[in-house]
């Protein structure tokens, strides 16, 4: 399955919703934002989400800043 | 004294706020905010490592449910990129506290203000606690009072610089423009312009390079700690007027 995650071009297994996504990359949901296509995913619509063939996926988290 | 900091009905134990940038390493980081005192940490919104899952994370270093997170959308030069990563971290995080930039410029990093001004409203009305980044300018200062920031936080002199408060008197005419808290944000260098800002009658004070970029970072957030909670005091207590000539301490009375 083809998504751009994080601006990069990935082959991922196939999978149905961002949650499956999530264990796929080993990714804790509670300390990320996702966005698929520009748009944010609530956290409590993780599991219902549905991914489709070439969704561009931005997974966010905090780092250190000013 | 109750001489606690309330914005928006949160209330913050410490008056001088720390950034999490810039450090050797988490530990280092965690070290330096305990040293500090402080209960606020800026944090900065930005892609997972999807390569390299091993790496740590700032969040087990730096408990959430010790510290308020503040996240920053540093490095947004838009409007639409910083309502975008506002929106990112009220959704990664767990509150609606937001550090909002919108840079107008590489070299100083100042803010474009007329964007800030602008996703400012927008995102007060989305229900956001809005800190704006903001010149020291305190015409902005009000504009963004009225489009709805919870506070504001005038640059002491440009991210990074350890130039101090430059323009002391404009901080002084925003203090009295607005009647929003206000939070000297980029610039301090040294304990002194920590206690400058406070003394003046500033409500906190963000520092991060200042602290982060010191040889011991450790010993450096214990003197800003001590240094804005002086500032603090000195402001309360009410300075003595300058004056150009001298008063004598002694009596005259009684000498020979």
């Amino acid at each position: 399955m083809r998504l751009t995650i994080n601006g990069k071009l990935c082959n991922a297994k196939k999978v149905e919703t961002v949650t499956e996504l999530l264990n796929d990359l080993k990714i804790e949901p509670n300390r990320v934002a996702v966005e698929v296509n520009l748009s944010i995913v609530k956290k409590d619509a993780y599991s219902t989400f549905r991914l489709n063939e070439g969704d561009k996926v931005e997974i966010v988290n905090f780092v250190g800043g000013g | 004294m109750d001489d606690k900091l309330v914005i928006k009905g949160i209330g913050f134990q410490s008056r001088l706020w720390v950034g999490t940038g810039k450090y050797k390493d988490f530990t280092e980081t965690k070290n330096a905010i305990e040293a500090s005192g402080s209960d606020v940490v800026t944090v900065a919104v930005r892609r997972v490592n999807i390569i390299d899952r091993k790496s740590e994370n700032l969040l087990d270093y730096i408990d959430p449910n010790k510290y308020k997170i503040l996240p920053n959308t540093a490095g947004c030069y838009t409007v639409e990129d910083a309502l975008r990563y506002s929106r990112l971290a009220r959704e990664a995080g767990i509150s609606d506290l937001i550090k909002l930039e919108v840079i107008g410029d590489e070299k100083t990093l100042f803010p474009d203000t007329c964007g800030l001004l602008k996703a400012t409203e927008i995102l007060a009305k989305e229900g956001f606690i809005v800190l704006p980044y903001t010149n020291d300018d305190p015409v902005m200062a009000k504009r963004l009072e009225d489009a709805g920031a919870a506070a504001v936080m005038p640059l002491g002199a440009p991210i990074g610089s350890g130039l101090g408060l430059r323009n002391p008197y404009n901080i002084k005419i925003i203090l009295e423009t607005v009647k929003l808290p206000v939070i000297v944000d980029a610039g301090v260098g040294t304990a002194s312009d920590a206690a400058i800002a406070m003394e003046l009658g500033c409500d906190a004070v963000l520092i991060n390079t200042g602290i982060a970029g010191a040889k011991d970072p450790v010993s450096m957030a214990a003197a800003m700690k001590h240094a804005v909670f002086a500032g603090r005091l000195a402001y309360k207590a009410g300075r003595i007027p300058k004056k150009l000539y001298a008063t004598a301490s002694s009596p005259i009375e009684g000498m020979l």
